[in-house]
């Protein structure tokens, strides 16, 4: 196997993967159980334990047969996945076909700790557009290391949501390569909420005018989760826009990570590259690390990024306070608050839905 | 741009770097390369104790083991460390006052506009010269004397206050920190000392020259600035060399210690040689420049103008350790033609309600790079620590490169950090109106930057302040059109 | 009926408040005028019970009760309300919510029913109406991406709802133009009976055209160095402090 990477390389500075690395990890069992799955009236392939289900999975017109793998990219968890992938959806969207939505689950389940590498592989034809809905969720120890090859022809529209409810004892590794070509756009929201380590690795590439990449991500960890949202966008042509807010709510002694890197060519003149990452630490022994990175080549671009974090607002505490709002009360409202807000960029009102009530839940156990 | 304009340009461009004269005068140097026998000849030379030898050596076996850093976004062929010198005097004895200075010398300082005559300093500003290696003549000693403030030479301290110098020399910066600051603990040669004692707040601004003359010369100056209780001073450095078509390296050491209620302002006017239009020759600038406020309620605050030299690597630092202290980090870093700027600062939070504030402009033009690189760093213990981090980059042409990378780690729920960056160009329109309103293009340009520098600008004392404008206005002739 | 007698006040090391005394009977409305740096916004903000102000001497009562030493959301349960001069933005507070999380916290303080959403919404949507605002602005959040006539008006909206029996107005007249300054007249106006009683600080004459104050006080240097009828503000705008900080 490649070796996993180490926190010497600058990219991992701050996701440490020895708790993985000293798991040895078995080949996926095979698993009997039916997970639970969301009342969301879409066409679905299940996955169990890395391997699709056909019993509880249905026909979806634009999935082709699974296909070797391809690209192999360049970061470390897709060159590992590379060697092992046996299985992954493999989608492509006609030119100028709406497709809809597709539910993607992935459930797993296993008494000794086990890994899987899905490979996944969407691509959508010119003017096409596409929803694919994805829900990680499992029980004990393994590790899922997933890869995305992301590639949107001109002028479609791909919206990729992604709810990561992996066990807490579980890893979970995705890497997502997208290409978006001019008039394209991709916009993509993990919420991460499971894991005891997981790692989002996106690399964006804005291929021609007008693409437009939407990487917001938010999680809610507690415990001693470990949760990191990194994410590179390259402008390699002019007038594209991009966007990224990432929101992090820590309780316990769980560490967030965000780096976020945007790259504008010296041909990437009018760029449009906004960030903003956010961290609340609700616990003392929380922990964030943030590492918003611009590097530019072109002079006619507005970048910008801004990064907090901190506790809550006083000021804002006093207000509602001043309104007669108890302290305590004051604090759960803007926390609250901040949870909701991390939802704005999810424009597909199902998914929302969906990703409001895990947040409800997830509140009121803390 | 109307070619006339373009030829006047041209033309500034050229002469630009007015402090590119040499200065002819007997030098003594010692053999090229370095080796342990190098660092205990210039020990020798300086009569030195035997625990300085034994640090400078010990800095020296660490450095053999030691690799270049290369994080930073900068490139350079690879340094000779054989071929350089690590020791170059002006070959007379060490003057015992201003009249004993070497006339040429003397008149190198003059065409540099630093007077050394007392006379004619400038009034209330307290000058160090360093001269290649050593320090040439310090001024207004004995006024200082009376305030209770040591001024002088790094040698001269070693010598007449080797208990103070013991205590805190690499006290704040190791001597195996980093692979530049190793190599100046092996070889520096000469630098500034500085001691306010409790209570006294230092008369007048103190300030060192420095100089790069000698061909082939490293030079390798230590500072050492010690701040006691309830002390504050002001302390401004400037920087030049001639005009050379090989790259010299400069690789300092600034030490800054602040106890209980001390205060250390530290501005730096860096206008080494950044080498010609086309990338040839200029400074290499390797810096390790670090503070401590190790006393409650202590501050320390770096402002840095940084226009010369064809690469610079530094990173002023604050370690806010005592209770409520506070860190500060102004810069402005102007890079045009081929210049490579790889600079930022660390804040590290340790103790409690210690508060930091960084404000970063960069300016790109030309074929240059500019980054900014940055850690705020919180750790467990800093509650109710701050950080405000605002850095703005602003790029003139689209040959050139502005990055940004600030590293955010806050493990204290009470801490806050907040972070802006932004990137931009000078709008058209902001053009525009300006010459309509009768000022040319540079001028206009000039007046914008200066603008978009003015938060820090303002931090310098005044008689740098008027120095920084004029040099951001040489720095980028020729950058528009 | 508020009464603040000898109150000094620093933050930090500098002595903001130097002594002053004055009383609001009920039903009255009091304005206080002063230059810049006279202490109006550190009175305000003493009064409302916000951190960083300590207070050396002197006491402040509130319906007899010494309300320095409350909590701020105490201080509103027992009727007093401060309009900010900058109201702060609440991201993700949808504004009916928080109104109504307010004004439950306060009924609940004194004992009385809570209101269910349907009979907030009700009483809400008659207050919006009355200070002609459009019906989103229930539905937005907290101040965010409002105007600064919003944001002041959103605190006249908190102030119909909330009924205070006194009501501070920090310089709550800073940056608008004159319709707005109508709307928050008209919102102070409307509670105005003989239990309610106000503050108004203010820096200009021009907001005292609306509301007509019973008594004027000038503060300056931390104290207050004259109170008449309300004709002084007249006086004031054609003079300046100038004269009066010496006085």
């Amino acid at each position: 196997m490649v070796a996993l990477p180490t926190r010497k390389l600058e990219a991992w500075r701050y996701t440490d993967l020895r708790p993985l690395s000293a798991i040895s990890f078995a080949a996926p069992p095979a698993v009997s159980a039916t997970p639970e799955l969301p009342d969301l009236p879409f066409p679905r392939f299940v996955f169990l334990n890395g391997a699709l289900n056909a019993a509880l999975s249905t026909g979806f017109a634009h999935a082709k047969p699974f296909a070797p793998v391809e690209g192999q990219g360049t970061q470390p968890m897709a060159l590992i996945n590379a060697d092992y992938a046996q299985d992954g959806i493999n989608i492509e969207i006609p030119a100028g076909q709406n497709a809809g939505e597709l539910l993607l689950v992935s459930a797993a389940s296993g008494a000794a700790p086990f890994a899987f590498h899905p490979r996944h592989r969407v691509k959508l034809g010119q003017g096409a557009t596409f929803t694919l809905i994805e829900l990680d969720q499992g029980e004990g120890i393994y590790w899922q290391n997933a890869v995305f090859e992301v590639e949107v022809a001109e002028g479609a529209k791909f919206q990729h949501f992604r709810l990561q409810e992996e066990s807490v004892e579980a890893f979970n590794t995705t890497t997502i390569h997208a290409d978006i070509a001019g008039d394209a756009s991709y916009e993509h929201f993990t919420l991460t909420l499971g894991s005891k380590i997981s790692r989002t690795e996106i690399e964006a590439n804005l291929l021609g005018q007008n693409a437009l990449a939407h990487l917001n991500a938010a999680q809610l960890l507690g415990g001693v989760q470990h949760g990191d949202f990194t994410t590179i966008i390259r402008h390699k042509a002019p007038n594209c826009p991009s966007r990224q807010t990432v929101k992090s709510v820590l309780a316990g002694r769980a560490r967030g990570v965000f780096q976020g890197k945007i790259e504008v060519d010296q041909i990437a003149q009018k760029t449009d590259g906004y960030q903003m990452s956010q961290a609340l630490l609700l616990s003392p022994d929380a922990e964030m690390d943030i590492k918003p990175e611009l590097q530019i080549f072109a002079d006619d671009v507005k970048c910008s990024h801004g990064a907090t974090i901190g506790a809550l607002d006083e000021e804002q505490v006093f207000y509602l306070r001043s309104r007669g709002i108890p302290e305590a009360d004051a604090r759960q409202i803007l926390i609250r608050a901040f949870l909701e807000e991390a939802l704005e960029p999810v424009t597909h009102d199902a998914s929302k839905t969906l990703f409001e009530e895990v947040l409800q839940s997830w509140w009121s156990k803390q | 741009m109307s070619t006339t304009t373009e030829a006047t340009i041209q033309e500034l461009a050229a002469q630009k770097y007015k402090y590119g004269f040499t200065t002819d005068i007997l030098m003594e140097e010692f053999p090229k390369g370095l080796s342990a026998d190098i660092v205990r000849l210039i020990s020798a030379k300086k009569s030195e104790p035997e625990w300085l030898l034994e640090w400078r050596l010990k800095a020296y076996e660490a450095w053999l083991k030691m690799e270049e850093p290369e994080w930073a976004r900068i490139h350079h062929p690879p340094i000779d460390y054989d071929a350089l010198y690590y020791y170059a005097a002006p070959a007379k004895a060490v003057p015992k006052s201003l009249d004993e200075v070497d006339p040429e010398l003397l008149k190198t300082y003059e065409k540099l506009g630093i007077p050394l005559n007392e006379r004619a300093a400038l009034a209330g500003v307290a000058v160090d010269a360093v001269f290649d290696s050593v320090s040439v003549a310090t001024t207004f000693r004995d006024t200082l004397a009376k305030a209770g403030v040591i001024f002088c030479s790094i040698s001269e301290a070693v010598k007449e206050h080797p208990e103070l110098v013991r205590k805190y020399i690499g006290s704040v910066v190791p001597a195996g920190d980093n692979y530049f600051a190793a190599l100046n603990s092996a070889v520096f040669s000469d630098g500034s000392f500085v001691f306010i004692p409790k209570g006294v707040k230092c008369p007048m601004e103190l300030s060192t020259y420095f100089r790069i003359n000698a061909r082939n010369t490293g030079q390798f100056e230590r500072t050492l600035i010690i701040a006691e209780e309830g002390a504050s001073v002001s302390y401004l450095e400037g920087c030049t060399a001639p005009m050379r078509d090989e790259n010299q390296l400069h690789a300092a050491v600034v030490e800054l210690v602040a106890l209980d209620d001390a205060k250390i302002k530290y501005s730096t006017v860096q206008n080494w040689y950044p080498g010609d239009s086309e990338g040839k020759g200029g400074i290499y600038n390797f810096v390790t420049k670090r503070g401590a406020c190790r006393g409650k309620n202590s501050k320390i605050s770096w402002t840095q103008v940084e226009t010369g030299s064809a690469i610079t690597w530094k990173y002023p630092s604050c370690i806010l350790q005592g209770e409520g202290s506070v860190g500060e980090f102004y810069s402005v870093a102007v890079t045009n033609h081929f210049q490579q700027a790889d600079t930022g600062t660390k804040m590290i939070h340790i103790g409690k309600n210690t508060s930091s504030t960084i404000i970063s402009k960069g300016i790109s033009a030309g074929k240059s790079n500019n980054t900014y690189r940055g850690l705020v760093k919180i750790m467990p213990g800093a509650s109710g620590a701050r950080n405000f981090t605002q850095c703005d980059s602003l790029l003139i042409g689209d040959q050139c490169g502005a990055h940004t990378v600030p590293y955010i780690e806050n493990r204290n729920s009470s801490a806050k950090v907040e972070h802006e960056a932004t990137t931009s160009k000078i709008a058209e329109d902001q053009l525009f109106y300006c010459r309509s309103r009768g000022l040319s293009e540079e001028d206009a340009v000039s007046l914008i930057v200066n603008g978009f520098c003015k938060d820090v600008l303002k931090e310098l004392p005044m008689e740098f302040a008027v120095e920084a404008q004029k040099l951001l206005a040489v720095s980028l002739e020729g950058s528009v059109g | 009926m508020l009464e603040i007698k000898n109150l000094h006040a620093r933050i930090g090391d500098a002595e903001i408040l130097k002594g002053v005394t004055l009383t609001i009977p009920d039903g009255e409305i009091h304005a206080i005028m002063g230059p810049n740096g006279a202490g109006k916004s550190t009175l305000s903000y003493v009064l409302s019970g916000r951190d960083g102000y300590e207070v050396t001497e002197g006491e402040v009562l509130f319906n007899g009760e010494n309300i320095l030493e409350m909590e701020p959301e105490d201080r509103a349960a027992a009727g007093m309300l401060l309009a900010f001069q900058y109201p702060v933005e609440l991201p993700g507070v949808g504004n009916a919510n928080f109104l109504r999380t307010s004004l439950n916290a306060i009924r609940r303080k004194r004992g009385e029913e809570e209101l269910d959403a349907v009979a907030f919404l009700k009483l809400a949507r008659a207050a919006v109406k009355q200070l002609a605002m459009k019906e989103d602005f229930l539905k937005r959040n907290v101040n965010v991406g409002f105007s600064g006539g919003e944001k002041k008006r959103n605190e006249m909206l908190q102030m119909a709802i909330l009924k205070p029996h006194l009501a501070i107005l920090d310089e709550t007249d800073s940056g608008l133009d004159i319709d707005a300054l109508k709307i928050v007249a008209e919102g102070v106006n409307t509670l105005r009976d003989e239990k309610f009683s106000a503050l108004v600080i203010t820096h200009y004459q021009r907001l005292l055209d609306h509301i007509v104050p019973d008594v004027v006080h000038v503060l300056a240097g931390g104290k207050i160095v004259r109170s008449g009828p309300a004709s002084l503000a007249l006086e004031l705008e054609a003079s300046g402090y100038a004269g009066l900080e010496a006085a």
